[in-house]
């Protein structure tokens, strides 16, 4: 009787004890079941289905078949011409448009910054609206202000006698998705740099002042080198947004001739998954693509990191 | 590297607010307002030209000032059409939109509360692992996600329901991170101890105290998960094919297509414009009365 009782009596503890420690992970279940279903499996599915082709019969007769064909169709992928011209377009894209969105990110939030500029709730507001429109509607509103019969830009430029002015030509049309992009996003990355240039101690300011530094000095000795780890996160996202582009070609593609149908990496893939129905190669693509993002993105977290020696 | 991701974050995401005196000392940038201005009006652009074009019909959209109005003024007759056509389906791609982005806001802000508290307030086997992998997952690029999670969902039987586009999006690792994030500093420990003192069991504590004390940053992971799954076009383009089912985006991208094909011959140009406005207003307004709470997520909020 008495030890009967005290097993159940350390039973109960031991399964208190138990639940105490299990509460954590209770808490994190919800979202780790989810995050499992609809993150990490996804991600082994791309990289299972990958290594399967899809075999038709030599007369056409048999349903196809889907068998085991190894790393067949990543090589494939890996050698892709269209995968390399996508993927090299966009590192173009990339090069040039994120340093300039930033750029101008950076300047406006220095702007707002400065004591002597008057309207500043406006102009944030402003420059911050294009981030609550859908990409897609973006895209289309932009689409028809490219629409040689619709936009009032390019009749302005047809009027002043620019007569061969078109955003949609060949050489034009990947600039004029980077513009979509930059509308849309500098404003969001103008307000993480200045909310992390509010966060700097006004004391460091007044130190300068009695140094002598004038506004000049003290944004490029003070305030960049302390807002560079906003900077580098912002690009780090703008390069991952880079890689995924899809809303502005898929959109423009409907008005001009100029995007094929592999003009991105998401859109080829988008394309051999539900155009030309390779499901298989689709995957792979996804999962080159993922690796390539990954890449890039710790890439440049070296770069930065050893450039301000962190 | 996780280490300088999350120290990266954290610089930017710090939900600390610093205040600063607001000196107004000196004079006008003229130039710097200059610049300013004409970058508003850059970034306002084809807001302005969409206000304009809603008020003309389709023709007059192809003549005339593009930045003015006509003659004629067909607000009304457009909206009214917008409305009736094809059995008024862009009412039910508003609805599902709203749907979309209610449901998965909600579920997915709770959901990253419970785990973002947990890995805050409690030590436990795993939990740097865990939190690495959620910063991990924030650089997995998301579309490249949506292709196999159709395949899976359709071996499933769920795709073309409203389960596809809800399901993946209540999964914000963002959340988790800015949960996390707040909890650690809005939370006190000592008011954790007094209610368990007081003899509240964890998920007491947890749905009394800790998420009242987090309200105002789970407003914000709301907000951003209200926007994510409201603007997402990837995702429901590809798990959807039946257009009852539609969003905004997928919706008004359809009938781009059918109106710029050779066949549809500019019908619909009215309409999807139209409808682009309207699609953007809640988020505009939106925008203009949770301005706070915009700044508090993305920022260290100390804007006056």
């Amino acid at each position: 009787m008495m030890l009967g009782s005290k097993t159940t009596g350390s039973f109960r503890l031991k399964a208190g004890k138990i639940w105490i420690k299990s509460i954590p992970y209770v808490f994190i279940m919800p979202f780790g079941i989810l995050f499992l279903l609809f993150f990490i499996a996804p991600i082994m599915y791309a990289f299972y289905s990958s290594l399967f082709v899809v075999k038709h019969s030599g007369l056409g007769l048999s349903a196809p078949v889907t068998v085991f064909n190894g790393l067949f169709n990543l090589n494939q992928a890996f050698h892709d011409p269209l995968f390399y011209q996508s993927l090299g377009r966009m590192l173009l894209f990339g090069v040039v448009q994120v340093p300039i969105m930033l750029g101008l990110a950076l300047f406006f939030a220095l702007l707002l910054d400065s004591v002597t500029i008057r309207l500043k709730n406006l102009f944030r507001m402003a420059f911050f609206v294009p981030y609550a429109i859908p990409g897609v509607i973006a895209a289309l509103l932009w689409g028809y202000l490219y629409n040689p019969q619709l936009s009032p830009i390019v009749q302005f430029f047809h009027a002043i006698g620019w007569k061969s002015f078109d955003f949609l030509s060949q050489h034009a049309v990947l600039w004029s998705m980077a513009n979509i992009v930059t509308w849309e996003w500098t404003g969001y990355n103008m307000i993480i740099i200045y909310s992390a240039l509010q966060a700097i101690p006004h004391e460091l300011y007044e130190a300068a002042k009695i140094d002598g530094s004038n506004g000049f000095n003290i944004a490029r000795y003070i305030k960049i080198p302390l807002v560079a780890p906003a900077i580098v996160l912002s690009g780090l996202f703008s390069i991952i947004g880079t890689l995924q582009i899809f809303n502005e070609p898929s959109t423009l593609q409907y008005i001009t001739n100029s995007i094929t149908s592999s003009y991105t990496p998401n859109l080829y893939a988008y394309t051999a998954a539900f155009v030309t129905n390779q499901y298989n190669y689709a995957a792979a693509l996804a999962v080159l693509l993922a690796i390539a993002t990954f890449i890039f993105s710790f890439g440049l977290l070296r770069i930065t990191t050893r450039q301000t020696g962190e | 590297m996780g280490n300088i991701f999350t120290s990266v974050l954290r610089k930017t995401i710090s939900p600390e607010e610093p205040m600063k005196p607001s000196k107004r000392t000196g004079g006008t940038n003229v130039l710097g307002m200059a610049v300013l201005f004409a970058f508003t009006v850059y970034f306002l652009l084809p807001l302005y030209w969409l206000i304009i074009s809603s008020t003309k019909t389709t023709n007059d959209l192809f003549s005339g000032n593009g930045l003015w109005f006509s003659g004629q003024f067909q607000f009304f007759q457009n909206l009214q059409g917008l409305f009736s056509y094809d059995g008024g389906i862009f009412i039910s791609w508003f609805i599902n939109t709203f749907l979309y982005a209610i449901g998965s806001a909600v579920i997915s802000t709770l959901i990253a509360a419970m785990a973002g508290y947990a890995l805050a307030k409690f030590k436990f086997y795993g939990k740097n692992t865990i939190f690495s992998i959620v910063l991990g997952s924030l650089l997995v690029p998301t579309t490249a996600l949506s292709l196999p999670l159709y395949l899976l969902m359709a071996k499933a039987g769920l795709t073309n329901t409203y389960w596809a586009v809800l399901l993946p999006s209540f999964v914000s690792p963002f959340g988790v991170y800015l949960a996390r994030v707040y909890s650690v500093s809005s939370i006190p420990d000592e008011m954790l101890d007094a209610a368990r003192v007081d003899g509240a069991g964890e998920f007491r504590v947890f749905f009394r105290i800790a998420l009242a004390a987090l309200t105002p940053s789970l407003i914000t992971i709301f907000l951003f998960q209200f926007v994510a799954v409201w603007n997402n076009y990837f995702l429901p383009l590809v798990m959807l094919s039946n257009q009852n089912l539609f969003p905004l985006t997928v919706g008004l991208q359809s009938w781009n297509a059918i109106t710029t094909s050779v066949s549809g011959q500019g019908m619909l140009y009215s309409y999807i414009i139209m409808g682009s406005l309207i699609s953007v207003l809640p988020l505009i307004i939106g925008f203009l009365f949770l301005q706070r709470y915009w700044r508090a997520g993305i920022v260290s909020g100390s804007i006056k």
